[in-house]
């Protein structure tokens, strides 16, 4: 098994502003996405060889990429993964240039999801329960399942815990206010995110990420020919992604305190990459925080923190923007918003930009290895992506 | 001896204050959650009646109802799966009529009788909606009764029955109407319940050769708290014998289940040898002979009547109550499209989703809920047996809590539950003091009604705290 690593790399990205675009289509975000990442890469859209789009309801088929593009009868896979789709569009069109089947390749993911009542169209749970019995709710409530378990389990009151969220959300807002394309750009304080209305006890309305429109887009090439087409590549490490077998309902002895799914991703992708100690050797990390309480306990699956000690890192400051591990320095999906299956591309920009030290702002001292990370699904079936990029050499 | 074998009820954990319907009311009635109708309350109330009884041993269920969900199509055979009983029996509706728990009563003591079946469980339920101002709207309370009948161990013999048939609209309820109707209660009174009642009374004591003297207690529908008095000394009866307690103030008129309600709170109190009257009203009236048999004795252990009106939550807000009815318009969104609802899944997934069926691996014992075909723990292929998981009961493993989806039961309280013996599940949590919610709480499980979409009630099992 030959993996993933330094056999591909990134040589164009594109990402739209995420956001409320209610004056803007699918398409329109796909074509802003797609061309800025076509500039970026300085290539045509006929160099395309093949595309993977990633949509969870905003365009099924890849036709709706095709249209949008025109692309003359290219392959375009259209790939569906929950939360994690943009990321796992990315994994199967870097595969494809690593086999040696093409040589340039395009990943795109877009999600319109305010043209939706509520922001979210689907059913939930209904891939897995066509009678409906499921519970039917905002996934906030099963993220929330974990909160209180992990709270539990580790000592902490209610007050005490939502304290130790808040600060990851004003960690975030901080790094959103001073991120161009993010949804939403204002600093927040403790007392306000404290002061919020509850939405899923004990998650209040600033633990929960925003609902955005938006897209981006990455072109893949070969690692050996991407000089080609720029100096500053960016080479993939390593990809994995797993899928949770409903583990967490059907196993009583499984406590809510992690997500196993994170874990085996993490493993996987880790090695490949060859990272042993990911604390140390990680620079920049740009993860799945759907809520807040998702990005403490994702602290400690990829093994930033230890068991039950993320909160003393978060105290510490460790994952702001000037911490010894900065975590979502584009502000998140709590700020740069989430678009389903344009995120884990959105991640992947962030990570491109500032290996390339284009950040301005957010810009990092030090960036050789970074990673990204998304979670999507519900409790016992979540699909987890996670990818490790390393500057070029 | 064919008769009562086991008994059974059901009443409402939520009691509105009448005060909230109208100053100077007095007393509460039982009031049905949002996610409660005759169905639900009918299983519960079933549920209660076969405790420590061999489901597989049934052959029948009636369920009576003037509030059926449905106009077309059997609520009895959702309550037999979801009572987990076999599929070989028979099942009918029993509709239209106040006194139809007492004819499925009577049908299914005749059709034990007969031989046909050796026991049928008989349910009866109502949630009647009376105007807004009305008086029915003040009386009529929410609630369930469940009766088995069977040929031995009889706990009580039905001992004669007699029934009168009587054609005037006194109290009624068109196909289209909301509300139910009446005319001038004098007359629905005076000319149908007590000339109905006493001519079906008088008519069961001349059957059997009995007098007024011979019982103990009479237990009979009551329009108001003063008719049945009127009734009792029409007919005879002295102060000797009890009347049985209407429970007008703390839980109201609940239709349909009402005699067979007041007939368990009598069983509760009843000792052997001892006869009682049963009569209910409704375009006539069944009027029975009962008498108490040793056996009695070995059926106490019920909630009941006793334990279910004093298991109670006040409440004095008219507005739940009128959105609990569905009585008000709620803003349609921003609510979750859950899709098109799906007959063959209902169809399929029915003793998942209604009889609660897990699945227990035969390899290594694991309980799994949903029921898995590949075992989670040592993935073995169909190698399990199903598993009810509805009596289990069990404790919140994790919880959250939805303040913002629904304007009609916030916080939607959403527990993840590990059952007492094996096997987790996650389901909404209903009847709860949001508050008291915590990780390790026991619960129980109640059928409910999760939603109406496309003509179809979906229903499903939630978790609730343990009824005291």
């Amino acid at each position: 098994m030959q993996g993933i690593r330094d056999r591909v790399a990134i040589v164009g990205m594109g990402c739209t502003n995420f956001g409320e675009h209610w004056d803007k289509s699918p398409e329109d975000l796909m074509i802003d996405a797609c061309y800025e990442a076509f500039e970026d890469a300085k290539i045509e859209p006929t160099d395309i060889q093949a595309a993977w789009f990633a949509s969870w309801v905003s365009g099924w088929s890849g036709g709706r990429l095709a249209n949008a593009l025109k692309f003359q009868y290219i392959p375009i896979t259209r790939v569906e993964n929950f939360c994690s789709g943009g990321t796992d569009a990315f994994r199967n069109a870097c595969y494809a240039v690593a086999a040696g089947i093409y040589d340039v390749v395009l990943a795109c993911g877009v999600e319109k999801l305010k043209d939706h009542k509520g922001g979210f169209p689907l059913y939930i749970p209904a891939p897995f329960d066509s009678s409906k019995v499921e519970v039917d709710l905002m996934p906030v409530s099963h993220f929330a399942l974990f909160a209180t378990s992990y709270f539990r389990r580790y000592g902490l009151t209610p007050e005490e815990g939502k304290l130790t969220l808040a600060k990851i959300v004003v960690k975030n807002h901080h790094n959103g206010s001073i991120s161009p394309k993010a949804h939403l750009q204002r600093e927040v304080t403790v007392e306000q995110v404290l002061n919020a209305p509850v939405v899923s006890w004990p998650l209040g309305l600033f633990d929960c990420c925003g609902i955005s429109d938006g897209a981006a887009a990455a072109i893949i090439t070969r690692a050996d020919i991407a000089k080609r087409f720029r100096d500053d590549y960016v080479l993939v490490k390593g990809l994995a992604q797993v899928s949770g077998a409903g583990q967490s309902q059907l196993h009583s002895d499984f406590d809510f305190t992690y997500f196993p799914e994170n874990v085996a991703a993490a493993k996987i992708a880790y090695a490949e990459a060859g990272i042993k100690h990911p604390r140390n050797e990680i620079d920049i990390a740009i993860l799945h925080d759907c809520f807040s309480s998702t990005e403490l306990i994702t602290y400690e699956d990829l093994g930033f923190s230890p068991r039950g000690r993320a909160k003393e890192d978060v105290d510490a400051g460790t994952f702001t923007l000037e911490g010894e591990l900065p975590v979502n320095t584009d502000g998140g999906l709590k700020c740069f918003g989430h678009p389903i299956s344009a995120s884990g591309l959105r991640m992947i920009y962030e990570v491109y930009k500032q290996m390339q030290g284009k950040a301005g702002p957010r810009q990092l001292k030090k960036v050789d290895i970074g990673m990204i990370h998304n979670l999507g699904g519900v409790p016992g079936c979540f699909s987890v992506a996670v990818a490790v990029f390393g500057r070029r050499d | 001896m064919v008769g009562i074998t086991s008994y059974g009820a059901y009443i409402p954990l939520h009691r509105l204050s009448r005060e909230a319907i109208g100053r100077g009311l007095r007393g509460e009635k039982a009031v049905a959650n949002f996610d409660e109708d005759s169905i639900t309350m009918s299983v519960a109330a079933a549920l209660d009646c076969l405790n420590g009884i061999d489901r597989q041993r049934i052959d029948g269920v009636f369920f009576a109802s003037t509030t059926s969900p449905y106009k077309e199509k059997e609520c009895a055979t959702t309550v037999a799966v979801a009572c987990d009983l076999r599929r070989d029996i028979i099942t009918a509706d029993f509709a239209n009529t106040l006194k139809s728990g007492t004819a499925a009563l009577r049908s299914a003591v005749d059709a034990v009788k007969a031989g046909s079946a050796k026991q049928v469980l008989v349910t009866a339920a109502d949630c009647r909606i009376g105007a807004i101002g009305s008086s029915f709207e003040q009386n009529c309370g929410d609630g369930a009764a469940a009766l088995l009948i069977g040929d031995s161990d009889v706990a009580v013999e039905v001992e004669a029955s007699h029934s009168i048939c009587n054609e005037m609209f006194d109290v009624w309820r068109a196909d289209r109407d909301t509300y139910i109707r009446s005319w001038e209660d004098r007359f629905g009174l005076s000319e149908g319940y007590l000339k109905a009642v006493c001519e079906a009374v008088t008519g069961v004591l001349r059957k059997c050769d009995l007098t007024p003297q011979d019982f103990a207690k009479v237990v009979v529908y009551a329009p108001d708290p003063r008719r049945p008095v009127e009734l009792a000394r029409k007919l005879g009866f002295d102060s000797r014998t009890g009347l049985q307690d209407p429970f007008l103030d703390s839980m109201g008129n609940t239709g349909t289940p009402y005699p067979l309600m007041l007939l368990v709170a009598a069983l509760e109190e009843a000792k052997p040898g001892e006869r009682i009257l049963l009569a209910s009203y409704g375009n006539g009236s069944d009027a029975f002979v009962l008498r108490a048999t040793e056996h009695i004795e070995n059926i106490r252990d019920r909630r009941g009547m006793k334990r279910h009106l004093e298991s109670k939550r006040g409440f004095a807000d008219y507005k739940t109550y009128l959105r609990w009815r569905g009585l008000t318009t709620i803003e349609e969104s921003p609510s979750f499209p859950l899709g098109d609802i799906s007959a063959p899944p209902l169809w399929r997934e029915q003793s998942k989703n209604l009889s609660l069926h897990g699945s227990k691996c035969k390899v290594c014992g694991t309980i799994q809920y949903p029921p898995q075909r590949v075992c989670t723990k040592c993935y073995a292929k169909d190698q399990f047996e199903e598993l009810r998981l509805s009596d289990k009961g069990g404790t919140i493993a994790t919880f959250s809590a939805d303040h913002v989806s629904s304007p009609v039961d916030t916080p939607i309280v959403i527990t993840m539950i590990d059952f007492n013996g094996g096997g987790r599940m996650q389901c909404l949590m209903t009847d709860r003091v949001f508050e008291e919610v915590q990780v390790g709480m026991p619960v129980e499980m109640s059928f409910r009604r999760l939603f109406y979409r496309d003509g179809i009630c979906n229903y499903f099992w939630k978790s609730v705290p343990v009824r005291a």
